[in-house]
């Protein structure tokens, strides 16, 4: 056997290609479905707990400071593996998915939500007075004319890091969530060949390509001349 | 009947920022139609005080009494009295998001709760009175100041207000286009509107303003018809600020 042969015996090997595309592409939903799931919920919590948090009021904003710096501190894997195996010592028990929806959505909520606040707190003071001078609210005023303007300014940021968290769907493999590199490892420790975690790579570009292109592109959309 | 009172009363407003006050008990009243003009230097309280008349500043004793209500009193639904009083602020603080007619339609939508069509026909008639028909449609950052300004003239006109507050409407237009904010200033002026303007557009205040005042320091020094307080100032404060003004 030739190296070349050899790498290509290694991570490419046909027969097992086809054995393992339909658990790849399984493991493609299930990474889909988490991923979009984390990021409807990360990102709403996430303007949730900014748009509270700019009412200032001590306690809240404490509260929301603490979560955020612990779960932007905090490794998502070690989360992963404390909700996961020590919830049900208090009597709770989530499956691998809900755990890992939950804790990709908290950190994401984290990391959103400190985003948000810096969009917020962007925006010229001459914004919140001219609306308030029209006898909007102070929740009207934020709805209709500082989180349109700062959600905007966040789209750059905001993309990034919600592209490196829905990345950590990987970690469902470790709490049995049958997502691509579940899939993936799970039929190299039967083949005995790297294949399958080639095909979980490319798994990944198919995936996450796409995304960051997107985000490039709502980027320019969501810009606008400024007044 | 009520008797005719000034639309707007302040009774020794005071406002300190910390340690440091601003104003000092300041009383001063506007009557229905009447255009005032506040003058004096850098810091001597001229927009902390136009902003004590909305509450967009909180005075920390005094009354300011609005169209026969004292609007520092408790229980007053301050949102509500604010569609009554405009603002205008020297840099315009547009919505950059929104269209010129998104802008001028907001509060009409969300605070005076009106229909969509309804709002954008009140929207339309008030950016035709600053003669800004065809910029309906245009997003504000694609305006010149003097156009965008006028577009925060019809955000507050939109409302049909009782007052508009100017704080230093032309300060930041190149010389050029401040011709035309005065212009819509003056034709407010003509139809009634009642107006409080911050401003050193000592010229256009001569012409068109019904009174002056003089700030500096957190108080009032002097006031007094346009002519009276430019040709011949009582108080020497007064000269000297003007002769700066002049030179
Ligand atoms: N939000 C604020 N916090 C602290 N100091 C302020 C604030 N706003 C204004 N001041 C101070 O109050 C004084 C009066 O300011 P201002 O009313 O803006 O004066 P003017 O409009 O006449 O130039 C100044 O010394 C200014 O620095
Ligand atoms: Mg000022």
């Amino acid at each position: 056997m030739s190296g070349f042969e050899r790498f290509v015996d290694t991570f490419f090997k046909a027969e097992l290609i086809a054995a393992t595309l339909p658990n790849i592409v399984s493991g493609m939903g299930m990474t889909l479905l988490i991923a979009g799931l984390v990021v409807l919920t990360g990102i709403f919590l996430g303007l949730l707990l900014a748009a509270l948090r700019s009412y200032r009021i001590t306690p809240i904003t404490v509260a929301i400071v603490i979560f955020a710096d612990i779960l932007r501190a905090m490794p998502p894997l070690v989360l992963v593996l404390i909700v996961y195996f020590g919830l049900p010592n208090v009597g709770l028990t989530l499956s691998g998915f809900a755990v890992l929806w939950l804790v990709l959505s908290l950190v994401l909520a984290a990391f959103a939500e400190e985003i948000f606040w810096a969009g917020i707190i962007s925006i010229r003071k001459g914004q919140w007075e001219a609306a308030r001078a029209t006898g909007l609210t102070y929740t009207a005023t934020l709805i209709w004319v500082i989180l349109p303007q700062a959600v905007r300014l966040t789209i750059p940021p905001l993309t990034n890091r919600t592209i490196a968290i829905t990345k950590n769907t990987a970690l469902g493999t470790v709490i049995g969530v049958p997502e691509i590199l579940n899939q993936a490892t799970t039929a190299v420790s039967f083949s005995g060949n790297a294949t399958p975690l080639m095909m979980g790579a490319i798994a990944y570009l198919v995936i996450f390509i796409p995304v960051v292109m997107l985000g490039r592109a709502v980027e320019s959309r969501f810009s606008w001349k400024r007044a | 009947m009520m008797p005719e009172g000034p639309l707007l009363s302040a009774i020794g407003i005071a406002k300190r920022f910390g340690s440091l006050p601003v104003l000092h008990g300041i009383d001063f009243s506007v009557q229905q139609g009447e255009m005032v003009f506040i003058i004096g230097p850098s810091g001597s309280g001229k927009s902390t005080f136009l902003r004590c008349c909305n509450r967009l500043e909180e005075p920390d004793s005094g009354a300011m009494i609005f169209d026969g209500v004292d609007i520092l009193g408790k229980g007053v639904e301050i949102n509500t009295v604010r569609q009554r009083i405009g603002m205008v602020f020297q840099a315009f603080n547009l919505y950059p998001h929104l269209s010129v007619l998104g802008n001028v339609t907001l509060a009409l939508r969300k605070v005076a709760r009106k229909s969509k069509t309804e709002a954008e026909r009140i929207g339309r008639a008030a950016l035709e009175s600053v003669g800004l028909s065809d910029k309906v449609d245009a997003m504000p950052g694609t305006l010149s100041g003097g156009q965008q300004q006028r577009v925060a003239i019809a955000r507050a006109l939109a409302l049909d207000p009782k007052l508009v507050l100017f704080d230093e409407p032309t300060s930041a237009l190149d010389p050029e286009l401040v011709g035309s904010v005065l212009a819509v200033m003056r034709d407010l002026k003509q139809r009634g509107m009642t107006m409080v303007v911050v401003s050193h557009e000592m010229r256009f205040a001569r012409e068109a303003a019904d009174r002056v005042v003089f700030m500096e320091g957190g108080r009032i020094v002097e006031q007094g018809p346009p002519a009276q307080l430019f040709e011949a100032p009582r108080e020497p404060r007064t000269r000297e600020f003007l002769s700066r003004m002049m030179a």
